[in-house]
C-alpha cells in the first residue's frame, strides 16, 4: 500500500541536509508552508539555497529560517517588501547571496526542471540587466534569452487537502508555485489542512497528481476556516478578533493559531 | 488643471473595453478598478494565479489565501478561475492578456520601460512580474506623473535607469497629457490644461501633435 503520509512535520522534513537546495511555495504569506519551515528550522541544516518568490514576511516562516542563519543563497523575484526586514538586514550586511529572477522566468525555470526541459528561450528580460551575459537568439524577428531549469533537492509546499497517494488540491491564490515546485524537486513535501480518504478528492479537480509528491503531512485547519467552511479573518495574516485581543507576535509566532500544528 | 491620481485612473478606465482581460500593476494602477464601468464584463488578472478578481473584502471577511499581486486581500467574482504560476505567466508571455497598466520611472520615445530599479547603490533589487507583463501584454499602458518629484521628465530620449523591457510601451497616461508611442516618437493625443509647447519644454523632446479636436471632460466623470 502506498502511504505518503508522515506523522508530523518533523518526520516530513527528515533527511534535509546541509547545502540542500529547497524550494518553498508561496506568494507572500499565501501558500507558504509555515509548519514545514518551522520543522526545517528544528531539524537544523545549514548553508541552504532557497528558491521562493519572496524572501520572507514578518518574523515567521521563511523569514524565521533566514533569521536563524540557515540560508546561504536565495533565488527569488521580489525580496523587498514592506515586511521583509529580516532579509533586508541580512542582504545589507552581506550575509546572504541573492539571485534575482523575473517572476515568469523563475516559475518557468522551475517548470522546466519538472518537465525535463534542458533550457528554453524566453522574451522576458531581453535587453535588461537581468539577462546580462546570457545567450540570446532572434527567432521569427523577436529576441529571446536562454534560461536554464532550476532543480531542487526538496520542495516544501503549502496545500489544502491531500490523500495518502499524494494527490493535492490547493486553496485559491495560495496555489501559486506549489504545483510547479512539486514536479521540480527530487523530494516534494506537502503540508495540508487535512488528509482525506483515497477517492474523496474529485479526480477531475486534482491539481497536483500524486506522482509529483513524496510526503504529505497534516498540520491542522487554517485559522480562517472552520470544518472546511470559510469564516473569515480580520487581517491578511489570518488573525481573528480585535487586534487588542492578540498576543504580540514574537520570533516564533505563527499566523496559524489553532489546530494541531506542529 | 492637471489630473490627480484618481482622475487619471478614471481616464485610463475609459480606454478599457468590455471583454478585455486586464492586469493592473501594483500601486496606483490598482485604482483603475474603481472606475471600470459598472456592469461591464472586464476580467482582471492577478499574476499570483487568478482571473476574475473582485474588490477588497469587507472587514472580518479577509481570506489570507485570496490576495492580489500587491499581497492585498481581494475577493473572487462569479466565474473566477485559479491557476498556478506557470499558467499565470504563460497568460502574460503568451500574449493572452489584452492590457496591462504599469507604473514607470522612465519611458523612452522608443517605448522602452524602466520601472523596477533606479540602480541606486545599496538598494535591494526586486523585479517581480514587471518584465513579463511589459513584454507579454498586447497593450502596455503606463500610468505615471509626467515629472519626477524633482521636476525631471519621466519621458526621455533614452532610459538611464535599468530597463524592464525593450520597445514594449503602447501608451503613457500622465497627469499632464496622454502620449502614444509611435515610430516618430511620442504623439500627444490629449492634454490636461496644458499645451504642446509646455509639454515640449517639460520633456525636452520633439512631440507629435495628435490631440483630439474636442477635449474630454474627465473631471466630471471621475467626480462621482
Amino acid at each position: 500500500m502506498i502511504d505518503k503520509v508522515r506523522a508530523d512535520a518533523a518526520a516530513a522534513v527528515a533527511g534535509i541536509e546541509d547545502g540542500s537546495t529547497v524550494m518553498i511555495s508561496g506568494f507572500g504569506r499565501a501558500g507558504q508552508p509555515v509548519e514545514l519551515i518551522d520543522a526545517l528550522i528544528g531539524l537544523g541544516p545549514n548553508e541552504l539555497t532557497i528558491v521562493s518568490n519572496n524572501a520572507g514576511n514578518g518574523d515567521v516562516g521563511l523569514a524565521r529560517l533566514l533569521a536563524a542563519g540557515r540560508v546561504r543563497k536565495i533565488v527569488c523575484s521580489f525580496p523587498r517588501q514592506l515586511d521583509s526586514w529580516v532579509f533586508d538586514g541580512l542582504y545589507r550586511a552581506g550575509e546572504i547571496e541573492l539571485e534575482l529572477v523575473p517572476q515568469g522566468n523563475l516559475v518557468e525555470r522551475i517548470r522546466a526542471a519538472g518537465a525535463g526541459i534542458g533550457a528554453f528561450f524566453t522574451p522576458t528580460g531581453f535587453g535588461t540587466p537581468l539577462a546580462e551575459g546570457k545567450e540570446t537568439r532572434e527567432i521569427d524577428g523577436r529576441n529571446y534569452v536562454l534560461e536554464y531549469p532550476i532543480h531542487a533537492d526538496y520542495a516544501l509546499i503549502g496545500g489544502y487537502r491531500a490523500d495518502r497517494l499524494g494527490n493535492v488540491i490547493y486553496r485559491k491564490t495560495s496555489r501559486n508555485f506549489g504545483p510547479v515546485m512539486a514536479a521540480a524537486a527530487t523530494t516534494s513535501i506537502v503540508q495540508v489542512d487535512e488528509v482525506v480518504a483515497v477517492g474523496a478528492l474529485d479526480p477531475e479537480g486534482i491539481v497536483t497528481p500524486g506522482v509529483f509528491v513524496d510526503r504529505v503531512v497534516t498540520v491542522g485547519e487554517r485559522n480562517w476556516l472552520e470544518g472546511g467552511v470559510f469564516v473569515g479573518a480580520d487581517d491578511a495574516e489570518g488573525n481573528r478578533g480585535p487586534a487588542s485581543d492578540r498576543t504580540a507576535p514574537g520570533p516564533a509566532a505563527s499566523a496559524r493559531t489553532k489546530g494541531d500544528a506542529a | 488643471m492637471s489630473l490627480d491620481r484618481t482622475r487619471l485612473a478614471a481616464r485610463i478606465a475609459r480606454d478599457i473595453p468590455e471583454g478585455a482581460y486586464v492586469n493592473l500593476g501594483i500601486g496606483a494602477p490598482t485604482l483603475i478598478s474603481d472606475y471600470l464601468p459598472e456592469g461591464a464584463e472586464i476580467i482582471l488578472h492577478t499574476e499570483n494565479g487568478m482571473l476574475g478578481m473582485g474588490p477588497q473584502p469587507r472587514p472580518g471577511e479577509i481570506d489570507p489565501d485570496l490576495i492580489n499581486a500587491g499581497k492585498v486581500p481581494v475577493t473572487e467574482l462569479p466565474g473566477a478561475a485559479y491557476f498556478h504560476h506557470a499558467d499565470s505567466f504563460g497568460m502574460m508571455r503568451g500574449g493572452h492578456i489584452d492590457i496591462c497598466v504599469l507604473g514607470a520611472f522612465q519611458v523612452s520615445q522608443a517605448g522602452d520601460l524602466a520601472n523596477w530599479s533606479t540602480g541606486a547603490p545599496g538598494a535591494i533589487p526586486a523585479v517581480g512580474g514587471a518584465m513579463d507583463l511589459a513584454i507579454g501584454a498586447k497593450q502596455v499602458f503606463v500610468m505615471t506623473d509626467l515629472l519626477t518629484k524633482t521636476g525631471e521628465s519621466k519621458l526621455v530620449a533614452a532610459c538611464s535607469y535599468p530597463l524592464t523591457g525593450v520597445g514594449c510601451v503602447t501608451r503613457v497616461y500622465t497627469d499632464r497629457a496622454v502620449f502614444d508611442v509611435t515610430p516618430d516618437g511620442f504623439a500627444v493625443t490629449e492634454t490636461f490644461d496644458t499645451t504642446l509647447e509646455e509639454l515640449t519644454r517639460l520633456t525636452g523632446l520633439e512631440l507629435v501633435d495628435r490631440t483630439h479636436a474636442e477635449p474630454i471632460d474627465i473631471v466630471q466623470e471621475a467626480g462621482t
